[in-house]
């Protein structure tokens, strides 16, 4: 289980995280929602240690590592992957290389068990047959797809989203969507995922968590989340067309 | 009078911090280095764009800088009646200043700014954050294989500049103004001593280590912006460009 305590962050002089207290539970999806610019992204590279806090701890099952660096970072690390926004594909390497990378430089692996794990990666993101094209050459919905299968070729055990479908069209949205929910369904891992697709994050999430001024203001599975009282939280998710959708119409 | 001294303190200050964790960024790379596993195909690539591509670069300035160099080493020796030995004027000049420095400014100018470019946009679009989630070091993977390339390949590069700039001299010199071929290559023989060869060395690794550290360093530390990526470019090649005239009168004065 990934746990912040009263995790602080000051970026810039700005206040980002105020306090964030929250916990991931395991092998579910989580969906954090809140504002642009709200903090969503930095919280995300809190658990996995590319940014420390100011104050405040961050255990991934029962080592903290807000303060660790190193192998010992590492070493939790290699059970995450994490899939960027701009899904941060090695411009140099082609898209069967990209999701080659992890397996030749973390597992030493090489010849036909690469070839054999990438092109199976590359079909269940729909993408077989376009492992010698660069990253230049896809377009924005391809590249989150591969960087989804490099993402998912290590089998992590934990899997951050940073916006994923955000800047594509509503097809591919629901795409991507049904590609994470099934392989999360599949693999059983832990999915954390920032994004402001909101009515459609109710129906593929189990659980949803809301990031208001630098705190997690609610987090409920998302069934209930949508039943909420607070006028704030039901204005944000309303904006998104929450409200038109049923209560018990999630996951 | 208090304002004056607080901006200076704070500057100070600034600079101190920064030149720390430019000094930790270095000795960390290195540390990256001897760890397993030795990238050595990322240590010829990196060999390949720093010393193979400059190559062109580098004969060019060379010759024409030896041929410049025999033309106006000729009208002053031919004052004196010593034409004989504008050899040893372009040599000299060449394997003990001009060879260094002049390779190093094109190194900076043609390599050091792309490496800058690349590790910066790897900064923007969250390549090296991608790298660290996989648990691989990016200074090890990233870093680590340019500095080891600029050691190597800046020396490299400052000994085909001396060659080259020694030939164009003798085209000059012996081909267009007379000189005795003899004369050229025996003054070059007599007045060319170990410690200038040594010590053009001493400065083209120095100068190679001076290029890829900043290089690497202002990219690495790209603000998150196309206007930083821009100045993290220019500060590059500026301040890699500035250290190395620096250096080099410390070490020409230390070895002479």
């Amino acid at each position: 289980m990934i746990k912040l305590i009263g995790v602080e962050k000051t970026l810039g002089g700005q206040p980002v995280l105020q306090g964030v207290d929250l916990s991931i539970p395991p092998g579910k999806l989580t969906t954090v929602i809140g504002r642009s610019g709200g903090g969503k992204s930095v919280l995300l590279k809190h658990m996995i240690g590319l940014l420390q806090p100011d104050r405040g701890e961050v255990w991934v099952d029962d080592v903290e590592i807000s303060r660790l660096k190193g192998r010992k970072l590492n070493d939790v690390r290699k059970r995450f992957a994490m899939l960027f926004q701009g899904a941060a594909l090695f411009d140099s390497l082609t898209v069967f290389d990209n999701v080659a990378f992890p397996l030749r430089e973390k597992l030493r692996m090489k010849g036909p068990e690469v070839t054999k794990r990438v092109d199976e990666k590359l079909e269940q993101v729909g993408l077989d047959g376009m492992g010698h094209k660069f990253p230049a050459e896809l377009s924005g919905g391809m590249r989150k797809r591969a960087g989804l299968a490099r993402a998912l070729v290590m089998e992590p055990e934990i899997i951050l989203f940073d916006e994923p479908t955000t800047g594509l069209d509503p097809m591919m949205v629901k795409s991507i969507h049904d590609l994470i929910v099934t392989t999360q369904r599949r693999f059983g891992f832990t999915a954390v995922m920032v994004s402001h697709e909101i009515p459609e994050i109710f129906g593929i999430s189990d659980w949803v968590a809301m990031l208001l001024k630098g705190r997690i203001a609610a987090m409920a599975p998302a069934s209930e989340f949508q039943q909420t009282t607070d006028p704030e939280i039901r204005e944000f998710i309303s904006v998104g067309g929450t409200v038109a959708m049923l209560p018990g119409q999630g996951r | 009078m208090t304002n004056l001294t607080e901006h200076i303190g704070t500057a100070a200050l600034a600079l101190i911090g920064e030149l720390g964790r430019m000094l930790i960024f270095v000795i960390s790379a290195f540390a990256w280095l001897i760890r397993p596993p030795l990238r050595v195909i990322q240590i010829i690539k990196q060999l390949h764009f720093i010393g193979y591509k400059s190559t062109f670069v580098v004969v060019l300035t060379a010759t024409f800088t030896g041929m410049v160099l025999a033309l106006q080493g000729y009208y002053s020796l031919r004052k004196f009646g010593a034409e004989g030995w504008l050899g040893s004027a372009v040599a000299l000049s060449m394997i003990r200043e001009l060879g260094p420095v002049l390779a190093a400014l094109m190194v900076t100018a043609r390599a050091g700014s792309a490496m800058t470019a690349e590790i910066g946009i790897m900064r923007i679009t969250e390549q090296i954050d991608a790298l660290d989630t996989m648990a691989i070091s990016p200074l090890q993977y990233l870093i680590a294989p340019k500095l080891v390339a600029g050691l190597i390949g800046v020396p490299l590069l400052v000994a085909i500049f001396d060659v080259v700039g020694i030939f164009g001299g003798y085209l000059v010199g012996v081909d267009l103004l007379g000189v005795n071929p003899g004369s050229y290559w025996t003054s070059i023989l007599s007045a060319v001593e170990w410690k200038d060869v040594y010590g053009g060395i001493l400065k083209s690794i120095s100068f190679g280590l001076i290029i890829s550290w900043i290089c690497c360093y202002k990219g690495f530390h790209t603000k998150q912006s196309a206007e930083g990526l821009g100045t993290a470019t220019t500060e590059a090649v500026v301040l890699s460009s500035v250290l190395i005239l620096v250096w080099d009168y410390f070490l020409t004065s230390v070895l002479m």
